[in-house]
């Protein structure tokens, strides 16, 4: 029976680059959690920075600032503004440092993938448990901030409901594309690169102010940025702005995790087996 | 012990780039047995050790471990594989319990199997009091007992061990010793790595001896030390800089004389008379020492180098 049911498996398994597995991720992320008990500090950390810049972003230049005009033209205040941005942002930061950072330190120092790798466990279920815990996490910040978005009055629309899953969803296009960037890095010199991508990406991604503030040349970069797709996509659901336009971006991200989980699955063998 | 073959390679060749560590080597293990792997550091016995573990892909060559192969069945044989690496690969995020009890899981038990083979484990790596600390204010010793326990969770019918006493202190050696071998008598195969030639003696029933990825010799440590040395060894110290302008001095003395950087190696059947001969030629070393001959000295016969430098 199962060299039946094993065939079709095994010839997906040829056709994709699939590195090999054994169906246990989930153990890695049982793992995960148990050291995630002993560290809840990290987990706190994670929640509070989106929050912070929320209050001191929206509360404290919202002051200072009545209202935006959104690109769609509907006219909010700074926080309804800013709040959907830093979802995306948070959601993206999260997945990038956990696929890149937390994945090459558990790789090159901690050794915990030489150990995980000697048992049946083989790369893909190391991949996939790593990000499958990344977006948990994530899921569970992303609904945190919600919470205190709406409560600080930045949520307009029941749309907003589809926000979370769209949250990890954006993590889930990042961290593919982490992971994958990961399996080039030779040392930590190279993160300066990862950094050099996130940064300008967190502050220009029409994140801070509406598209129409850049003149007409630098806004066709920063339509080409991920980032400001995940923005975008966030900002619709949160002031309940939808159209057509959300399938776009939608679709950009699809396209963006796709080249992460091929591109990553094609290098990870060569990344954890030598 | 069984004649049953549970791992054997042929033509098992490793190439990093243009390095060849390991160069076609031929060894089969048989049930039961504790199998060796002795050489110098860079020897290729890590290599070697990586591809039976079925963490390494095989670069060219034959390897089958209870007939399966690595290339197509690797999960199914590191089920039935404990691994106990060269460097300790513990999780400095866990518990001392928390490290068995995951580890289980990775091999896919059930919570209450991993917590029950857990605390066995514990017992076995004389480590019950510890179970709740973390694992990095554990001593060296006690890291090792723990890394070993954690690769016999899946009760495996293999266990490799990479050099697993290195860096430990002679007492932590002995108790890890007296885990092996009670670990033997259950019926566990083990095949191990060292540099050390006491514990290739005390432990192994064979082995192979490596030298630049390639086996030089293979037998029982009786058998290598019958075949490649003599049965008693003769040392001398001399109070000079440079030891091999000496060694005319007692040649002709016993079958062979072997220079070293800080004395002479005479390798005599009857090492007292080989001194007594030294004597009489009117040559006085600082010191004189007769010893049995042991596994450093086969490699020394077959490579001309120590294997400790």
């Amino acid at each position: 029976m199962s060299s039946t049911l094993r065939a079709p498996g095994a010839r997906l398994s040829r056709a994709l680059p699939m590195p090999a597995g054994a169906g246990l991720a989930r153990m890695l992320v049982e793992r995960n959690v148990t050291s995630f008990r002993h560290g809840w500090i990290a987990l706190a950390t994670g929640f509070a920075e989106p929050v912070f810049y929320l209050f001191s972003l929206g509360i404290g230049i919202g002051a200072l600032v009545h209202s935006v005009r959104t690109d769609s033209g509907l006219a909010v205040t700074y926080p309804q503004f800013v709040a959907p941005a830093l979802l995306a942002a948070s959601a993206m930061n999260g997945a990038v440092f956990d696929s890149t950072f937390n994945v090459f330190f558990k790789l090159k120092y901690a050794r915990l993938y030489d150990a995980v790798l000697a048992t049946p466990m083989g790369p893909r279920d190391i991949a996939v448990g790593e990000i499958t815990w990344s977006l948990m996490r994530g899921g569970l910040y992303s609904a945190a901030f919600l919470v205190v978005a709406l409560l600080a009055g930045a949520v307009r629309s029941w749309w907003a409901l589809l926000a979370l899953p769209a949250a990890v969803f954006i993590g889930f296009a990042f961290a593919a594309v982490g992971m994958f960037a990961t399996t080039f890095m030779r040392s930590w010199v190279d993160f300066d690169y990862v950094t050099l991508a996130i940064q300008p990406m967190f502050l220009f991604s029409a994140t801070f102010f509406p598209l129409s503030t850049y003149p007409g040349a630098l806004q066709w970069l920063v339509q080409l940025t991920p980032l400001y797709h995940g923005v975008a996509l966030e900002r619709a659901l949160m002031l309940g702005d939808t159209g057509w336009g959300v399938l776009g971006h939608v679709g950009y991200l699809v396209v963006l995790g796709s080249v992460g989980v091929v591109g990553a699955a094609r290098r990870l063998d060569s990344l954890l087996l030598s | 012990m069984s004649e049953e073959i549970l791992l054997h390679a042929r033509g098992l060749t490793k190439t990093f780039g243009d390095f060849t560590a390991v160069d076609g080597i031929d060894f089969a293990v048989r049930k039961g047995e504790c199998f060796g792997f002795l050489g110098p550091n860079g020897a290729g016995k890590s290599s070697t050790m990586r591809m039976v573990g079925c963490v390494s892909p095989v670069t060219r060559g034959e390897l089958r471990l209870f007939g399966l192969d690595p290339a197509t069945d690797g999960p199914a044989i590191r089920a039935r594989l404990g691994s106990c690496p060269q460097r300790d690969t513990l999780d400095e995020e866990l518990t001392v319990e928390e490290n068995l009890w995951i580890y289980g899981r990775y091999f896919g038990l059930s919570r209450k199997e991993a917590r029950a083979r857990a605390a066995e484990l514990l017992e076995f790596a004389q480590l019950t009091e510890r179970a709740r600390d973390k694992v990095e204010p554990l001593s060296g010793g006690m890291k090792r007992r723990l890394t070993i326990a954690r690769s016999l969770i899946n009760s495996p019918e293999i266990l490799l061990l990479d050099e697993p006493t290195t860096g430990l202190d002679p007492q932590a050696r002995h108790v890890l010793w007296d885990r092996l071998f009670r670990l033997k008598r259950s019926g566990v195969t083990l095949v191990l790595t060292t540099h050390y030639m006491d514990e290739a003696e005390q432990l192994f029933d064979r082995l192979v001896v490596m030298d630049h990825g390639s086996i030089v010799a293979q037998g029982s440590p009786r058998e290598l030390i019958g075949a490649h040395a003599t049965r008693e060894v003769l040392e001398l110290r001399f109070d000079a800089e440079d030891h091999s302008e000496l060694a005319p001095l007692v040649e002709g003395v016993g079958k062979r004389v072997e220079v070293l950087p800080d004395r002479l190696l005479v390798y005599a059947d009857d090492g007292d008379e080989a001194s007594a001969q030294v004597h009489a030629r009117g040559v006085e070393p600082l010191s004189s020492l007769v010893r049995r001959s042991t596994l450093e000295d086969v490699f020394l016969t077959l490579t001309g180098r120590t294997l400790v430098d």
